[in-house]
């Protein structure tokens, strides 16, 4: 029999290890997944992962990375701060949705005019709102003791009917023919948030992803923040001796992910989206939790497993198209990714060894 | 007994009928957490015992092998749950996560092909007599199986947490998984069968939803119940009669606000959709404000990996 035996601190080498094992064993259940179906696992796992990177159009697949894995890094790297110090905001969906309306709201009230503050301000509006939404579990959170996991994810629908409410009233555009959803904020040149370089993905949210990951590098390991962040997760009770107060850092932690799902939102909304309609979200908030953990809630982590995870939207977009998977296999098969690094991270925190009988 | 164009019987009958997903899986869960695993896959239970129900029952013709169906379904995604987190040790916060996002698309994945079909029908049971009775006849005596079978399962978690030695078993290893280690308990094999108690429960809940609330198949149908769920053992602190009261509260909420839609109450929808979950946040934080975690009742060592030698 084996038995584990607990390490005093985490192995690095399999820290480092276990995501790549988990992407590996992934390919190989989600072939037989495939295979379950009917399609052939070889060419989907090929689909999937090859030909978005260097298949016949990467044209288009290239930019497409850049444009779902900036939100994912945006929204990951926020969470990650309160997954670290053991906050768990699980709610970023719905401050993804505040953010965007907040800013959607902004450019709406200029609408015609033509200044060059006006993005900006939207920018600005994102985030308050994104931070906002996510302050009210953090004030419950330390006013009440009320669980942050359930009040955050609560929100999430009461902000997906606001999404549909302003869809169909207030914010409705007023040309639409009835039709739900607002202006399209891509053809109002001072709210759009267009590629940088034309055709390249690169807009100013992605940019802001990988200044958020440079940003957490720093506050992780050269803030006395940052610091505190860690031994709250690591050592509670010691944090609570050295002076760490729990309430700013839920305050912080969760403010903080809620502005960037905010940003997240707003860029999205001003660019890629380009209008806020009832089913405008497509569940960034919640694919994000998984690259958090795939990039090991490390900054530089996080920005690798978002691209992957981006990679396997596109893949799985193309799968969609070229062999009819369902879109929803794309979902399982992300799922089954948190699974495998769940499963394998025993390897990280544990030492297995064979169980001696006699003793 | 009308109230603002809205009939009170009708309404409490409704109500019974509306909380029986969400109070299957929430006895489920407290069974759980009792044992003191925090099983936050909930929502991927229930998801995945909706379409196991819901495929079981349209290719057998029989609703009552359909709700096996979903019991076996959340029992095997509850098992992948206690496999992670009892053999392997992973956190139990991330792999309930985990478990709503497979859940979610593997049954999206499994429904391909059966959205508009129509399960076979759940019957009420037939008292006879009994349900002509005015008032009392509508509330007790016309519901399907599965409501009785809901408030019995609440009573006999009630009786066995309270009077049984499996009870006192249970909440040892949910207070203090050393101490129950110590006295020669079996802690992860309690554990494992409280959870497959729990996935079970919570696949019911999910086949109730797809068989006889709604009744068809579509993706995500479960629209946060198993969530609900989640925050109604809070609310109930742990207690088996209280997640009754919460459970109906909650169904009440949501019946009240389809009510005031259909009698034309100028609210916007979205405004009443949202109520139940305000509502939800409301109650939490009222239970939240009044005590603290040690005096709300949880179990000590809800959410702690349990490992033997250290």
């Amino acid at each position: 029999m084996l038995r584990l035996e607990k390490r005093a601190a985490p192995s690095r080498f399999w820290t480092v290890v276990t995501p790549i094992l988990a992407v590996v064993a992934t390919m190989l259940a989600g072939g037989l997944l495939f295979a379950l179906l009917g399609k052939p696992p070889f060419e989907a796992i090929r689909v999937i992962f090859w030909e978005p990177l260097f298949g016949a159009n990467t044209a288009y697949t290239l930019p497409q990375l850049l444009v779902k894995a900036g939100p994912l890094i945006l929204i990951a790297v926020g969470l990650s701060l309160g997954f670290r110090a053991g906050i768990w905001n699980i709610g970023a969906e719905g401050q993804y949705i505040i953010g965007a309306i907040c800013g959607a709201a902004v450019a709406l009230a200029f609408y015609p005019a033509a200044h060059w503050y006006i993005f900006p301000l939207m920018v600005i509006a994102g985030g308050l709102g994104g931070w906002a939404w996510a302050m009210i579990p953090a004030i419950l959170k330390n006013r009440f003791g009320t669980n942050e996991i359930l009040v955050s994810l609560m929100l999430v629908y009461v902000a997906e009917n606001i999404l549909s409410w302003v869809s169909f009233g207030p914010l409705r555009n007023p040309q639409g023919y009835g039709f739900p959803g607002s202006r399209n904020l891509q053809n109002y040149p001072s709210a759009h948030n267009a590629d940088l370089i034309p055709n390249s993905g690169l807009h100013w949210g992605v940019v802001t992803a990988f200044l958020a990951v440079i940003a957490a590098y720093v506050l992780l390991n050269r803030h006395r923040l940052g610091y505190q962040i860690r031994v709250a997760g690591q050592a509670p009770r010691a944090a609570r001796f050295a002076g760490v107060s729990p309430q700013r850092l839920v305050s912080f932690c969760l403010g903080t992910s809620g502005a960037l799902a905010g940003l997240a939102g707003l860029f999205e909304v001003a660019g890629p989206s380009g209008q806020l309609s009832p089913d405008f979200n497509t569940g960034y908030g919640f694919t994000a939790i998984i690259v958090a953990f795939l990039g090991r809630l490390h900054p530089v982590g996080i920005l690798l497993a978002g691209f992957l995870m981006a990679l396997t939207y596109i893949g799985g977009e193309m799968a969609q198209l070229s062999l009819n998977l369902p879109s929803a296999a794309i979902q399982a098969f992300q799922g089954m990714l948190l699974f495998f690094l769940l499963a394998f991270d025993v390897l990280s925190n544990y030492r297995i060894r064979a169980k001696e009988n006699a003793k | 007994m009308t109230i603002g164009g809205i009939d009170l019987v009708v309404l409490i009958a409704s109500l019974m009928v509306a909380s029986t997903p969400i109070l299957l899986a929430a006895i489920g869960e407290l069974i759980a957490e009792k044992s003191g695993v925090l099983n936050l896959g909930v929502e991927g239970m229930m998801i995945m015992g909706a379409i196991c129900g819901f495929v079981a029952a349209v290719h057998s013709g029989s609703p009552v092998v359909g709700f096996f169906g979903g019991a076996l379904g959340g029992t095997a995604m509850a098992l992948l749950f206690a496999f992670l987190t009892q053999i392997l040790l992973s956190n139990q916060v991330a792999t309930g996560l985990a478990l709503t996002l497979f859940g979610l698309g593997l049954s999206a994945l499994i429904g391909q092909g059966y959205n508009g079909v129509r399960p076979p029908q759940t019957d009420n049971l037939n008292f006879g007599p009994l349900t002509q009775i005015p008032v009392l006849g509508p509330i007790l005596f016309q519901h399907d199986w599965v409501v009785y079978l809901s408030l019995a399962l609440v009573a006999g978690t009630w009786a066995v947490l309270r009077y049984s030695r499996v009870g006192l078993i249970l909440r040892a290893v949910g207070e203090n998984h050393d101490a129950a280690h110590a006295l020669g308990y079996r802690v992860r094999t309690v554990r494992t069968l409280a959870l497959m108690f729990g996935g079970a429960c919570a696949g019911m809940g999910g086949a109730y939803i797809s068989l006889v609330r709604v009744p068809q198949w579509s993706d995500g149908m479960t629209a946060g119940a198993g969530w609900i769920a989640l925050a109604i053992v809070v609310f109930a602190s742990w207690r088996p009669w209280r997640v009754l009261l919460g459970a109906y509260i909650f169904g009440g909420v949501t019946v009240l606000q389809l009510r005031l839609q259909a009698a034309g109450i100028a609210i916007p929808v979205q405004i009443l959709s949202m109520a139940p979950y305000l509502i939800t946040i409301l109650v939490l934080v009222i239970m939240s404000a009044r005590r603290g975690r040690a005096a709300i009742g949880a179990p000590a060592s809800l959410g702690r990996i349990f490992h033997a030698s250290s």
